[in-house]
């Protein structure tokens, strides 16, 4: 009877779940509905910051939504038999996390009201056009992928559909980081390792992502993750990081390299306020090195420590896309190279930023939207990995 | 039978006549919406300015007033508020030497704002002038991350007194549009009628016989940021 009444209480609990990830989807719908009727006033955003807060948000869940499907490619393309046992999960958790994030993409828009137009009209020079094929294309993949996964008479497929979706979100996450690599006249962007960095991010916050959920549903099921496993699947997860950390250290010190470009260097990095704090303290320091030692360090490493590395590279991530996207734009773009200048139109100037409550609400809604899919689809699919009793390759 | 043909035939007018009474007013209507087809941009114009900056006094922002009224812009500078122009104070960091100019959507060959575009919103006209398709404008703002000379603005709010002759939309990206009614009214820019000091020129860059293109050829004059190879369509002397 006591495991009845533990039963119960997990039902219960699933509800609770449910009507909390709703009731955070329904705020971010207000903060849709406000921006819609007042406009963007209302956020933090001006012609100077034009992408703020929400693209933050959003920017991460489809990167880690790219990302989370090496968990897959690992088992599928490099025949892995651990992480074969995690696919259709991985599969999962991209497609509730590119369902969050495009809905905070597109509900961001000035006019949302206009998604018929973006699908109707379509410009072949335009990366964001191409991100809109890629992202569609990504999302019919996935559930091919996981359908094939699922259903016993289409495993023979499973092969094929796996290694599409390994070649895609390749490319996916190329046009994620080219978005900024084409900007031309921007010092914080406009660079071709943008996309290189963007792939090995999104390994690294794929896979902590991936490792959170896990945990949790591990948990949830009274459940223990082979210690094995663990190792095998903490010290990947360690080399991501490094070589996420390594990328993101070319990018800056090319930046360094360009003379052009030291004056927003040295804004990112030393005098720019929130900026450098954010990216020592949040990304290198708590979202790196502080993971690099709970991972390595002779005996951390073992569960709790890996899941609190995992949050804090998830967390080191928005770190790095606020100080990329927002600080990116903070610093004064440089019309005249060489002059000092002023204007009504903040030339010259750093912009401030305060991102508004609406922002917020719209981008946890976004992940409200991935935690609410990815809880569903647990409860009524089987996507529990099953282990063999574990055999290294 | 004969009977049954001049039925028929009887059936056969009428329902014609009635077709072409339908479709009249609509071919009208057409006509007017869309004008002489003679009158459409023409290719072998590329509209331009030059702006003599030893002419632009600092402290004069009658380019601006005349903008703000032409287009029912609010002249507000919050940061929030739609600016199509603007004055720039430069100063030389090696020299100390100061000077101050026009800055607006520099209407370039090969535009940024145009090539990002998802939509197919922002466009080059045939005759060199970019414009927003307000109704095909999604508000991505990708556009204004891609402008080099950050000519871009966005709507933040409800809009209210609008000119009817220039419509606008909250939501939506918009900047100079070289008052591009005007133009196809023979008319000159309001920028470039408000400087009381002559200080911008404006004209059709390919007609040699143009004063601009004579101009052109006969001062030095350079592009903002010519290093990207846009091939702007405003030109600076005196910079």
């Amino acid at each position: 009877m006591a495991d009845l009444s533990a039963l119960r209480f997990k039902n219960q609990m699933f509800y609770v779940l449910l009507a909390a990830g709703g009731l955070v989807v329904m705020a971010g719908l207000f903060a849709v509905y406000m921006m819609e009727s007042h406009g963007h006033i209302i956020t933090g955003m001006n012609n100077q910051i034009v992408w703020g807060l929400p693209h933050v948000f959003a920017i991460f869940l489809i990167v880690a939504a790219s990302g989370v499907l090496n968990v897959a490619s690992i088992g599928s393309v490099f025949g892995k038999s651990i992480y074969k046992a995690r696919a259709p999960l991985a599969g999962l958790l991209s497609l509730a996390m590119l369902g969050g994030g495009l809905a905070v993409l597109m509900l961001d828009l000035g006019r949302p009201d206009r998604f018929i137009v973006a699908a109707t009209n379509y410009n072949i020079t335009s990366v964001f056009a191409w991100n809109i094929v890629l992202y569609t294309g990504m999302f019919s993949l996935v559930l091919i992928y996981i359908w094939t996964m699922m259903e016993q008479r289409m495993n023979g497929w499973t092969k094929p559909a796996g290694f599409a979706v390994f070649a895609w979100r390749f490319i996916l996450t190329t046009g994620t980081g080219l978005i900024f690599a084409f900007l031309i006249a921007r010092q914080a962007y406009g660079s071709a390792i943008l996309p290189p960095m963007f792939i090995v991010l999104s390994f690294a916050w794929g896979f902590a992502v991936f490792h959170i959920v896990q945990s949790v549903i591990y948990a949830w099921n009274d459940k223990t993750l082979d210690p094995e496993i663990m190792r095998s699947k903490k010290n990947l997860l360690g080399v991501f990081v490094i070589g996420a950390l390594y990328l993101v250290a070319v990018y800056h010190m090319t930046n360094l390299y360009f003379s052009h470009k030291t004056g927003f260097e040295n804004f990112i990095l030393l005098d720019g306020g929130i900026f450098p704090n954010l990216f020592w303290w949040g990304y290198v320091v708590l979202g790196n090195l502080v993971p690099l030692a709970l991972i390595y360090v002779p005996g951390l490493g073992k569960g709790k420590c890996v899941f609190m590395a995992s949050s804090l590279i998830v967390l080191g991530g928005f770190a790095l896309l606020y100080v990329f996207i927002i600080g990116g734009q903070a610093y004064p773009l440089d019309i005249f190279p060489g002059y000092e200048v002023s204007s009504t139109f903040a030339d010259g100037q750093i912009t401030e930023y305060h991102p508004s409550i609406y922002e917020f609400l719209l981008g946890f809604a976004g992940l409200a939207i991935a935690f609410l899919i990815t809880t569903v689809s647990v409860r009524i699919l089987n996507f529990m990995p099953k282990d063999k009793p574990y055999i290294a390759d | 039978m004969s009977d049954l043909n001049t039925q028929r035939r009887q059936f056969l007018k009428t329902t014609l006549g009635a077709a072409a009474v339908a479709i009249a007013p609509g071919m009208l209507l057409f006509d007017v919406a869309h004008g002489n087809p003679q009158a459409a941009a023409s290719g072998k114009v590329r509209w331009g300015m030059l702006v003599d900056i030893n002419q632009c006094k600092d402290g004069c922002n009658d380019c601006v007033t005349a903008c703000n009224k032409e287009n029912g812009l609010s002249g507000g500078t919050k940061s929030t508020d739609p600016q199509w122009i603007r004055k720039i104070s430069i100063k030389d960091v090696s020299t100390g030497h100061e000077q101050s100019l026009p800055m607006m959507c520099q209407h370039c060959e090969h535009p940024p704002c145009v090539d990002v575009c998802p939509t197919q919103a922002s466009f080059k006209r045939a005759d060199g002038i970019v414009l927003v398709d307000r109704h095909r404008c999604i508000g991505c703002r990708y556009c204004m991350m891609a402008c080099p000379y950050k000519a871009r603005s966005f709507v933040h709010e409800p809009l209210e007194n609008q000119n009817p002759d220039v419509p606008r939309g909250k939501g939506t990206v918009e900047a100079c549009n070289m008052c591009v009614l005007r133009i196809d009214n023979g008319l000159q820019p309001a920028c470039v009628e408000g400087c009381q000091n002559k200080a911008i020129l404006f004209g059709d860059l390919n007609d040699a016989n143009s004063e601009i293109a004579k101009k052109i050829q006969s001062v030095a004059s350079v592009q903002v940021r010519a290093d990207l190879q846009l091939n702007t369509g405003i030109r600076y002397q005196g910079l």
